[in-house]
């Protein structure tokens, strides 16, 4: 229940790009083909997965305030979390690395469609924010760090796969010239932001309101997926609309 | 500028307009965004860029022939998230409330793209004045667009600036809210600060026309 609970949450509602606008620069940089937003999104996915529930055990190990109590009593009462920034970028650096050189050695097919994205992802802020997010809220359990991982990776994968298909698109319109390329992307984020604020409304239930099914994953596959295709209509709609002017 | 040669100064105004990091560059867009509800916390958060970038830019300058090219990510890396940790423990120390509203946004100036775009682009190829200007001047012109989102957001979502009532007090309906003037809500929700940067993109755009990019 929890964990459906923080996945649709950390996908719709605290969705990394339209309500904290982390990995805009990537976001915008990467967004002009599908085909280059599909293998930076599932690169995010990846390394967030991976990343998110390590630091967690730093956080939880080496970091908090009493953290390092397993040591023995006498190391009780340190605070070590004002180291927490180095040693997370510190981890995720090594993490990027080590994951290159894995998938090339075991899976080229794979290496050659992410290979050029896997560094740009060590300093994407969707990834450092992955886990100081994980941190401040203080994430209970390894079990949900992983989903929060994950689930906020889909996230960024849905809002760059979205922006990718309207760029797509938006190359046959009109657009005034002095908005052409990086205003009117703008512009469509702000607008696409505001559609999925209109997800916020969707966990208020409480816990016995919100009701799931048991195919759970299944579900929101299909559903995300549709979500993007409508909100990528919607999009190009009020794009036009606009645009005229 | 009779300190700074021609030069010198064109190191730190170009960013300003012409070649802003935020505008023109697309660098560093994430932490711009999300903190520009209100005006203070965006000059915070200006301020402390400008400190990063402009030390960054120079211990990075320093040192730039004794790294080896291959880890240079991460050493660059190193000295961001060590300045950001004195930011964040300076805040921390003398301004509690903001650094809790800043929240996770001080921590990734480690990430802020103009940063390692700098030390990449400029500091390892130039000395450390020039690269200490250069600093200066691409965290002022990422200072200027904050201050304008901010300004804006602050004045039209809530009618303040500074957290002063400029407009009048719209409880009691005085200043402007006694003609009917109402805030526009919306401005401090986070997707009006992509369309205000949007709108700013547009604005310049269309004074220099050689900015105009291909759809």
């Amino acid at each position: 229940m929890e964990h459906v609970e923080l996945f649709f949450k950390s996908v719709f509602v605290d969705n990394m790009v339209f309500a904290y606008f982390l990995g805009m620069c990537s976001y915008l940089a990467v967004s002009k083909k599908v085909s280059t937003a599909v293998g930076l999104g599932a690169a995010v996915i990846f390394v967030l997965t991976v990343t998110v529930p390590l630091n967690w055990l730093l956080d939880q190990y080496i970091l908090q305030e009493g953290a390092l109590s397993w040591l023995g009593a006498e190391y009780a009462d340190y605070d070590l979390s004002f180291l927490s920034f180095i040693l997370f970028i510190a981890t995720i650096a090594t993490m990027v690395q080590l994951v290159e050189i894995v998938v090339e050695r075991f899976s080229p097919s794979l290496y050659n469609s992410l290979g050029i994205f896997l560094p740009l992802i060590a300093v994407n802020c969707a990834i450092l924010g992955g886990s100081l997010f994980m941190q401040s809220r203080e994430i209970e359990t390894f079990g949900l760090a992983l989903n929060y991982g994950f689930s906020s990776g889909i996230g960024w994968f849905l809002a760059i796969l979205a922006i990718a298909a309207i760029r797509e698109k938006i190359r046959y319109s009109n657009v005034p010239a002095p908005l052409r390329g990086l205003g009117i992307t703008f512009i469509i984020t702000g607008l696409m932001a505001i559609g999925f604020m209109s997800f916020g409304g969707m966990l208020t239930g409480g816990d016995e309101a919100a009701e799931t099914p048991e195919g759970g994953s299944a579900q929101v596959e299909t559903l995300s997926e549709e979500t993007s295709k409508e909100l990528a209509q919607n999009e190009t709609q009020e794009v036009s609309e606009i645009t005229p002017k | 500028m009779g300190l700074l040669s021609k030069k010198d100064s064109k190191l730190i105004l170009d960013p300003l307009a012409d070649n802003n990091p935020i505008t023109i560059q697309v660098l560093g867009i994430c932490s711009a965004l999300a903190i520009t509800a209100q005006l203070k916390p965006s000059i915070v958060m200006a301020i402390s860029v400008i400190f990063v970038l402009g030390v960054g830019n120079v211990v990075i300058s320093l040192m730039r022939n004794i790294i080896p090219s291959k880890i240079r990510i991460i050493v660059q890396l190193i000295v961001v998230a060590t300045l950001v940790i004195i930011v964040d423990q300076v805040l921390k120390a003398f301004a509690y409330t903001l650094s809790k509203e800043l929240s996770v946004f001080i921590g990734l100036i480690i990430t802020n793209c103009i940063i390692m775009g700098r030390f990449e682009a400029f500091a390892l190829g130039n000395g450390p004045w020039k690269s200490f200007l250069d600093g200066i001047g691409n965290a002022l012109g990422y200072g200027v667009i904050l201050i304008i989102v901010g300004f804006f957001r602050e004045l039209f979502g809530s009618g303040t600036l500074f957290g002063l009532k400029v407009l009048g007090d719209s409880v009691e309906k005085t200043g402007l809210y006694a003609i009917g003037y109402e805030n526009n809500g919306f401005m401090v929700l986070p997707p009006m600060a992509l369309i205000v940067v949007g709108i700013i993109i547009w604005v310049q755009r269309s004074k220099n026309k050689a900015l105009i990019e291909e759809n």
